[in-house]
Parts: structure tokens; C-alpha cells; sequence
């Protein structure tokens, strides 16, 4: 019982902080659209400022209320439906997230085999994840877009760019954390270079693989949002963020950010889904 | 008395054949300020069946000896065959069966399993090597912990669990680098009566590397004792006690005889300061 209790109070505090917030937030216009003659009691002001058509700060019931008609009043094709949106934004995320599973597992192996590469191969790794997405987002587009790709693919470019790091060094750690006893039976056996990658580094390095796809995931849905913003705001719910910014539509911005959420919470789930898929199999432990 | 050995009878030394020769052998590591040496000029034979203990102080070269034997150190000079093949022959062609310090059990395999990594590299039917595992986990007494997990089981069954997996591929030969020093007194009194029975059985050809004096005596049908700085065999034992051991053999005056024997050679090759 005391287990729900204090999420929960976290939760009644946050509520009530942020109603607090959205009147006085939103009460200097509320009362401008109000009758100036009119007896305004303090209550009216309050209820006013909590139901504004374009409020500086929704109310989560608002938020709720919006994300509800753009999901049920509109059918699944149609732009405004917030599913179709993030089933644009799902679609980058998980095709880059693939791609930079992909990328990191290679580099990886790559890094972990040949000396040459990692001395050369390393540094650009890192130095890759010191430039700012937003500076280099707009080039991808445009630069693939010259090329003739368009909508998915420089999104998913970009995805896979920023989620390939952490399963990149994740990936080199876990490669590597066979001790030399376990190097040397393998030995023992006449092993080969690919038999003791598949049968010792690759079952390692799971226990490496989860937390850094937790990451690579996270990375993903925020590197998603970040490509649609570039691309004339199209599609996406990195669009409707960037339309809802253009046109003081705070509902649609809040909208988009609780759907990304959400998206990113799923997908963290599915993978520790796997991850206790894998650790079942394995006995109880990774 | 056939199956009694006399330290002074070199009983057979040519009629049994030679399965490990070393001559002249000199391991030197390059340190960072100076090279070390880790073997000096060891001489040593060990022919089909015998039972060899390396012992002597830290640092004394007795793992290095062991895996150089195993093709896991290379030699500096000297000549080393392995059933009159190079080490890294012997190993190719997976002609010995190592137990490390640790048992080095895969954690993600179940006991099963991990008896049977080495003959998965092979290539060998499932069928077939899960029977060979079940054969090893039922020769050291695990019958029923196949499903297990390392983890699940005591230090000392995990090392007999490694025990099983180093007979896997059923090698003439079996090298252990002090198994069970990381064991309890009982435990490890259990478990050399296990390894024991195993030679005793089947006869394989082994090297045992140890810090204890009684486990060398009760274990080996030959002791050498070696010293360090730089490492080298000080002497070899041979041991007259009988072929098969029991536990209770430890305070007979035969067995004491050998590991006063043992004690004073340790003592010769090193003054204690």
C-alpha cells in the first residue's frame, strides 16, 4: 500500500502546482476577455482562466480533452488525428533506432577486433556526439533531400546518428568484459575468433545491450521530433509542435509532448520486455 | 605390489610412453623495468598415468609451467612436447582437458550447457553431447544439476562442474591450476577425493598445480618441488604410497614420510625470510 502512496502524493502535488500555475498564468487574459462592468467573482475569474481557447498554460484536463477529439472526432488518416502523427513519428524513430543498432553493433564488433580501428574509429565516435543535433538536423534534410530522399529517411538518418552512440561504447564495454580466464578456456578449446564472439562477447555483452538501448531509445524519440521540426513541418508530432508554436496553439504543443512521452515510455517498455524475456531464459539473471 | 611405486624403484620409467617432455625450458616475461624469469632451465617428464603435483611458493613459475604445457604462455628457449606434439599441435588438436583456479563458468548456461561449449565448437549432434555431459556431470557426482545455473550452486560443485566440462573432450591429458584453492578444508578434502577417483578410474594422465603439501601427497603418484626467483625444480618425489588412496591414508606413517619428504625440499629452496 505504501508503495502507491507516495507516486501518488508526488502526483496530487504536481496537479496542484500546475492549476495554480495555469491561473495565474493565464488571468491577466482571462479577465481581459471578461465584462470590465460585470461582477466577476473570484471563482468566475479562476473557471475562466482554466478554459481559455488558446490558454498560455492548458490545464491537464484541457491537454486530455483535446488529445481526446483529435483522436476520436477525426478519422486515423486524417492530420489532425494525433495517432497518425505519432505513428509518422513511431515510424522514424524505430526505422533510426534500427539503423543505429545496427551502426553501434558494427562499429563495435569493429572497434573491439582490430586495434586500428579503435584508435581511429573511437575519436570520431565521440567527436560525432559533440555536435549539437539541431545544427546538424537541418543539414541532413536538405543535404538528402538534394539526393532525392525525402520524409523518412533523413529522419531516420538523424535517428540512427544520435542512437548509435550509447550502443557504440555500451556495445565496446560488454565485447570486452570477458575476463582473461574465460578468453584463456575458450583458447583451451581451439576456439575461433567468430566462435568465441558468438559463444562468449555476444552473451556477455547483454547485460550491456539493455541499458544503453534504454538510452538509444530515449535518444530516439527526442531525435525523431528534432528531424520533423527541419523538414517544413509536415508530418510528425516534432510538426505539430512546430505548427502549435507558429499559431499559439499551446493545447496542440502539450498534446504532442505528452503523445511523445508516451511513445518513448512504450517503447522503453517493450525493451524491458525483452530484457526480461532474455534474463527468464538465463535463469533470473542477465 | 604392482600398483605400489618405490621412491627408490624407478619402476617402468621406460616402459610406460612420455606424454609430456620438457628440457631446458626458460619462460621469461618483459616486465616493464626488467624481463623476469619465470622458468629457468626446467627439465621434466611425466609419462601416461602418472599423477604430478607442482608445488612451491608463489611465485615459483608452477602456473606458468602448467600453461605452458596448455599453449597459453609461450616459450622463451627450450623444447616442449606434448605427446610428441608442439603445445600449440597438442592444443589444436584439444588433446588436453584445463581446469583454472576459478571454475570460469558461463553464467547465461545452465550446467548442461556449459559441459557442452566445448563440444559445440566442434560442431558435434546435440543428442550426443548432452549424453557426453550427463556421463562427466554423473562421473563427479551432479547427476541431477544439469538445469541448475553457476550461480546456483556451491564454490565447490562449480568447480566440479568445470571438472566435467575439462573432460569433455576426453583428453588423454588433464591440467588443473589449483583447483580448489579457494575452498573451504572440506570442501576441498571432498573434492580431491573426487579428482581420485577420476584418475583412479580412468587413468588420464594429470598435472596438478597446489599450494598444499598434503593435497600434493595424497593426490600424486609424483611431487615436484619447485622454488622462485628465478623458478625452477628443485626436486622430484616419487611417492610410495599405494595407487588407490582413501582420506584416512593421511596419517599413516607412509604418508607422512612423503610429505616430510616434500616439506623439507620446500624448506631447501627457501630460507623463510
Amino acid at each position: 500500500m505504501t508503495k502507491f502512496v507516495a507516486p501518488a502524493t508526488v502526483l496530487v502535488a504536481l496537479l496542484i502546482i500546475w492549476y495554480i500555475a495555469a491561473y495565474f498564468l493565464n488571468e491577466p487574459q482571462a479577465i481581459a476577455l471578461m465584462d470590465p462592468d460585470g461582477p466577476n467573482s473570484f471563482w468566475a475569474v479562476v473557471q475562466a482562466s482554466w478554459s481559455m481557447d488558446r490558454p498560455v498554460l492548458p490545464t491537464p484536463d484541457q491537454i486530455l480533452s483535446n488529445l481526446a477529439d483529435s483522436i476520436f472526432n477525426y478519422p486515423l488518416d486524417s492530420p489532425r488525428n494525433f495517432l497518425l502523427q505519432t505513428a509518422f513519428t513511431a515510424q522514424a524513430a524505430l526505422t533510426g533506432l534500427a539503423l543505429g543498432l545496427i551502426l553501434g553493433i558494427a562499429l563495435a564488433i569493429g572497434i573491439v577486433h582490430s586495434r586500428v580501428l579503435d584508435r581511429s574509429l573511437m575519436p570520431w565516435v565521440i567527436a560525432s556526439q559533440t555536435i549539437p543535433i539541431l545544427a546538424i538536423a537541418p543539414m541532413v534534410v536538405v543535404a538528402m533531400g538534394n539526393v532525392g530522399f525525402t520524409g523518412l529517411a533523413p529522419k531516420a538518418a538523424i535517428v540512427g546518428y544520435l542512437s548509435f552512440f550509447p550502443i557504440a561504447v555500451g556495445m565496446v564495454k560488454g565485447f570486452r568484459s570477458p575476463d582473461t580466464m574465460q578468453l584463456d578456456l575458450m583458447r583451451t578449446y581451439n576456439a575461433s575468433g567468430a566462435q568465441i564472439f558468438s559463444k562468449l562477447r555476444w552473451p556477455v555483452s547483454m547485460a550491456f545491450l539493455f541499458p544503453s538501448l534504454k538510452v538509444a531509445v530515449a535518444l530516439a524519440v527526442t531525435g525523431a521530433i528534432v528531424a520533423e521540426l527541419p523538414t517544413g513541418a509536415q508530418v510528425g508530432l516534432g510538426a505539430r509542435l512546430l505548427a502549435g508554436s507558429y499559431y499559439g496553439q499551446t493545447m496542440m504543443m502539450w498534446g504532442a509532448l505528452v503523445l511523445a512521452s508516451l511513445l518513448a515510455i512504450t517503447l522503453i517498455g517493450c525493451v524491458r520486455l525483452g530484457e526480461f524475456c532474455l534474463r527468464t531464459s538465463r535463469g533470473g539473471r542477465l | 605390489m604392482d600398483d605400489v611405486r618405490l621412491s627408490d624403484a624407478p619402476v617402468s620409467t621406460t616402459a610406460r610412453p612420455v606424454v609430456i617432455e620438457a628440457e631446458k625450458l626458460n619462460i621469461i616475461f618483459n616486465a616493464a623495468d626488467k624481463p623476469v624469469v619465470a622458468l629457468s632451465d626446467v627439465d621434466l617428464t611425466v609419462q601416461l598415468g602418472d599423477f604430478v603435483s607442482l608445488i612451491g611458493p608463489s611465485g615459483c613459475g608452477k602456473t606458468t609451467l602448467l600453461r605452458a604445457i596448455a599453449d597459453l604462455v609461450p616459450l622463451s628457449s627450450g623444447k616442449l612436447s606434448i605427446n610428441g606434439m608442439t603445445p600449440d599441435e597438442a592444443r589444436r588438436n584439444r588433446a588436453y582437458g584445463y581446469v583454472f583456479q576459478a571454475p570460469a563458468l558461463f553464467p547465461w548456461r545452465n550446467v548442461t550447457k556449459n559441459v557442452t561449449l566445448p563440444l559445440e565448437l566442434t560442431g558435434m549432434p546435440k543428442a550426443e553431447r548432452e549424453a557426453r555431459a550427463a556421463e562427466n556431470l554423473q562421473l563427479l557426482g551432479l547427476k541431477d544439476f544439469g538445469n541448475k545455473f553457476p550461480w546456483q550452486l556451491s564454490g565447490g560443485m562449480q568447480q566440479r562442474v568445470s571438472i566435467a566440462r575439462a573432460l569433455s573432450f576426453k583428453p588423454s591429458l588433464l591440467l588443473m591450476d589449483e583447483p580448489f584453492g579457494a575452498l573451504d578444508e572440506i570442501t576441498r578434502d571432498s573434492l580431491n577425493l573426487h579428482v581420485h577417483e577420476l584418475w583412479a578410474q580412468t587413468g588420464m594422465t594429470s598435472v596438478f598445480v597446489t599450494h598444499s603439501i598434503p593435497e600434493a601427497v595424497f593426490l600424486s603418484t609424483r611431487i615436484v618441488v619447485m622454488s622462485a626467483r628465478p623458478g625452477r625444480v628443485l626436486r622430484i618425489i616419487e611417492s610410495n604410497l599405494p595407487r588407490h588412496r582413501t582420506l584416512e591414508m593421511r596419517d599413516s606413517p607412509a604418508f607422512v614420510a612423503v610429505a616430510h619428504q616434500v616439506r623439507e625440499a620446500l624448506r631447501e629452496g627457501h630460507s623463510y625470510d
